[in-house]
């Protein structure tokens, strides 16, 4: 049991942090800090033309396969990777779906003509993709979905109706990764196929949702006899449920560290302001500041058990709990800000309604229980999947 | 980067828990719990001669394996899980803090004899004001130096062949001595304790006179608090076997038992407090073992003692609130059975309660660490 890396790994991060902090400079300097969570909506241009930088550097992608552009990093160089990433201020990764998302689904799934249409363009920060999954009538229940994709022989192209929701820039995107159903009566994860959709074009309709922080990153997406080639159905049709599952597999926690290193930085700066506004004395917000710090430190041990663990890719008991962890995690760390700034919190410093870094935290974080997974299905997850609880009941409620 | 266990840290592992699968069950636990001697001493000596787990920590130099405080944690987990009502932790910690003291023969000789299967117990505070409260005071008189006051909470103490105190003198200078139970003076007196796992005394010392070869350490200020944020880490082991050990049996139970046609394990109220159980024993384990790296590089001199006890208090308070958390919830699971003296669970129930004070609340933990963060520096 060690926690420290190899003398080889400490070199690669030392090439990480110092290309970082020689790229994030000139016309680079004002992406620093940006565009993370609760901030996507700004410079959208700047971060895609950073993607670009990124991959001049071969810095996108670095998980995949030399052949088609990584460097085929092991998990250990893709966490220092993410560490030094957050560390430098690396702006929000446009990029991020296509990378982690798209690219190893079409690495396990795709076609040889998916990958040489697809990949290239991923890596070389040239392409954008999000994700349509849910749907306003399948959130937690994601094999509810409705929204179909029927074969139409004479023009060759799959035609989608249907719609989408939660889908983070989508109006800054290219494609869209969607989950449709293909036969009509099939049920639940059934009868399903795994499109790849280009965003601009007439059968697609995108809709900003403001959320309570005022702004908006994400959006509808609406499919009115939207198109897509014959070929761009990622593996069989009816395969849709296994290769959207298997994209959950490719999660193996190497941006945790990362992401871990933007919370410090939250925590840092209510630290600061505790110890400058007095609340440092209260032993109730001392208590809580601890109780933060421990909870943050967890979480990196946590993750290093995880990127410690088998190299099957099967999610141990430690990955079960992350998600839950850091959500409610940060949903404290929200509060707390707030608690630190007492009254101060509710003043609104610009415009009509510009929130200060703390004060989207606190608003934002009320989302990290509920996307990707609310807290409620984690829990179910870890008591079916960890320890063997019965599954729920499905059906109608007598 | 390797934060997982090795193959040999694994097998010691399975070892160890098969060992007191065996050995320490129900019967065997209830049965040393509520004896005269508060433990049993065959199994003491199986532990001693067979599993030598009372010599993991000491140098090879002494008789010990020298192994690391990876491997201490994961006995101690082990013992946790299983209830051992033994001087495991006793011996643990008094080896803890003679591995602090300036090596000399007679150090050397006292490691040694633990080794062997002597129970030596450390009597470090009197709990007049925390457990940093020194309750012995030292005074010299010609060529002896007199020893009075009391120590509380002094784990197995009564059953302890030697004590090693720690006494302060009127400057305030604290040193730690070496003392045998037989001694003129030295009073024990077992004190009955909720929690019947784990064997607590009160030391009395009336002007019990000590020479120098009995001296361990002076000027042990620093010697203490590293003796404490060891001995915190060594109680977190055993909080996270108590934590696990009452996940697995509380979701055991509510695989069997049935209402509304239906296990109640099926039932999402159930399901999510388990989930959560586990949430908080996996937390604590991954502070356990960042700890005991921590002490492994404590030891190697490559970690501060900020970091040392920076270790402890996040580990102790974490795993404190863990195994506290999941016994409770565990009784809760179990329905009406859970306040029986029949099941099991009543026994982690207890036995969290009394380690989650032992060394130090919660609460004491954050406000210590908010020390570090806020105030810069020690509490």
């Amino acid at each position: 049991m060690k926690l420290s890396f190899t003398a080889a790994d400490e070199q690669f991060r030392e090439e990480v942090a110092d290309w970082l902090n020689d790229s994030l400079q000139g016309e680079f300097a004002k992406v620093r800090y940006r565009g993370g969570p609760g901030d996507e909506h700004h410079f959208v241009d700047e971060r895609k033309a950073w993607e670009r930088r990124l991959a001049e550097g071969r810095w996108t992608c670095i998980g995949w396969p030399e052949a088609w552009g990584g460097r085929a990093a092991s998990i250990e160089q893709q966490v220092i990777f993410h560490e030094e990433y957050a560390r430098a201020g690396g702006p929000g990764r446009m990029g991020h779906i296509g990378d982690t998302l798209t690219g190893p689904t079409l690495l396990a799934f795709g076609s040889e003509a998916q990958k040489a249409k697809y990949l290239p363009p991923i890596r070389n920060g040239e392409a954008f993709w999000s994700q349509g999954y849910s749907e306003p009538g399948a959130g937690s229940d994601l094999a509810a979905i409705r929204t179909r994709a029927v074969f139409d022989e004479p023009t060759r192209q799959w035609q989608i109706t249907g719609q989408k929701v939660w889908t983070s820039l989508a109006h800054e995107s290219d494609y869209v990764f969607v989950l449709a159903r293909i036969d009509r009566d099939s049920q639940r994860h059934h009868g399903l196929g795994f499109f790849l959709v280009p965003l601009d074009q007439p059968g697609v309709t995108i809709r900003p949702i403001t959320q309570l922080t005022g702004t908006a990153e994400f959006n509808e997406v609406y499919f009115d006899d939207a198109v897509c080639d014959a070929d761009d159905i990622v593996g069989a049709p009816g395969d849709g449920w296994k290769v959207a599952m298997g994209l959950l597999g490719f999660e193996r926690g190497v941006s945790t560290l990362g992401q871990q290193m933007l919370f410090q930085t939250e925590l840092d700066e209510i630290i600061r302001i505790a110890k400058e506004n007095g609340a440092a004395r209260d032993p109730d917000i001392r208590q809580r500041i601890a109780e933060a710090h421990i909870g943050l430190r967890t979480m990196r041990y946590n993750s290093m058990r995880m990127l410690s663990g088998g190299e099957d890719g099967s999610l141990s008991r430690e990955a079960m709990i992350y998600k839950l962890y850091w959500s409610s995690w940060h949903r404290n760390l929200g509060k707390l800000a707030m608690d630190v700034l007492g009254p101060e919190a509710e003043l609104i410093e610009q415009g009509p309604y510009e929130l200060n870094k703390l004060q989207s935290l606190f608003l934002f974080t009320r989302a990290d229980t509920i996307y990707g997974g609310t807290n409620q299905i984690q829990r179910n997850l870890i008591a079916e999947r960890a320890l063997g609880m019965p599954k729920e009941p499905r059906g109608p409620a007598k | 980067m390797k934060f997982a266990f090795t193959d040999e840290q694994r097998m010691l592992r399975d070892t160890s828990q098969a060992f007191l699968s065996a050995e320490s069950g129900s019967p065997a636990v209830r049965a040393a719990s509520t004896s005269v001697q508060t433990y049993d001493r065959e199994l003491w000596q199986k532990i001693c001669e067979d599993m030598y787990w009372q010599g993991i920590l000491a140098p090879e130099s002494c008789d010990g394996l020298g192994l690391g405080w990876v491997e201490m944690a994961v006995v101690l987990e082990a013992a946790g899980e299983r209830l051992l009502t033994a001087p495991l932790f006793a011996t643990a910690q008094s080896t803890a803090a003679l591995m602090l003291c300036p090596q000399t023969d007679m150090r050397d000789a006292l490691l040694s004899a633990i080794v062997g299967g002597d129970i030596i117990s450390v009597a470090m505070s009197d709990q007049r004001d925390g457990w940093s409260s020194c309750g012995v005071t030292a005074t010299d008189k010609s060529n002896t130096t007199l020893l009075s006051g009391s120590s509380r909470f002094v784990p197995y103490g009564s059953s302890a062949s030697k004590l090693l105190v720690v006494a302060v003198d009127a400057s305030g200078s604290q040193s730690i001595w070496v003392v045998d139970t037989a001694q003129e003076g030295v009073a024990i007196e077992h004190t009955p304790t909720m929690d019947q796992t784990r064997a607590m005394a009160t030391v009395s010392l009336e002007n019990v006179a000590v020479s120098v070869d009995q001296l361990l350490a002076n000027d042990a200020a620093n010697i203490v608090d590293q003796t404490l944020a060891l001995s915190r880490i060594l109680v977190v082991a055993d909080q996270v076997g108590i934590a696990q050990a009452s996940l697995d049996i509380s979701v055991e139970y509510t695989k069997e038992r049935s209402q509304f046609d239906r296990t109640i394990a099926s039932f999402q109220a159930i399901k999510h407090k388990a989930a959560d159980m586990m949430l908080k024993v996996e937390s604590a384990r991954s502070l356990l073992y960042y700890a005991a790296c921590v002490a492994d590089a404590w030891f190697a001199g490559e970690a501060d003692d900020v970091a040392l006890q920076e270790a402890a208090y996040m580990a102790s308070a974490c795993a404190s609130e863990a195994a506290f958390f999941n016994a409770g919830s565990g009784i809760q699971m179990h329905g009406g059975v859970g306040i029986t003296e029949e099941y099991d669970i009543q026994l982690y129930f207890k036995r969290a309660r009394a380690t989650e004070s032992f060394l130090g609340r919660p609460a004491e933990m954050r406000e210590a660490l908010a020390c570090q963060l806020l105030d810069g520096g020690a509490p």
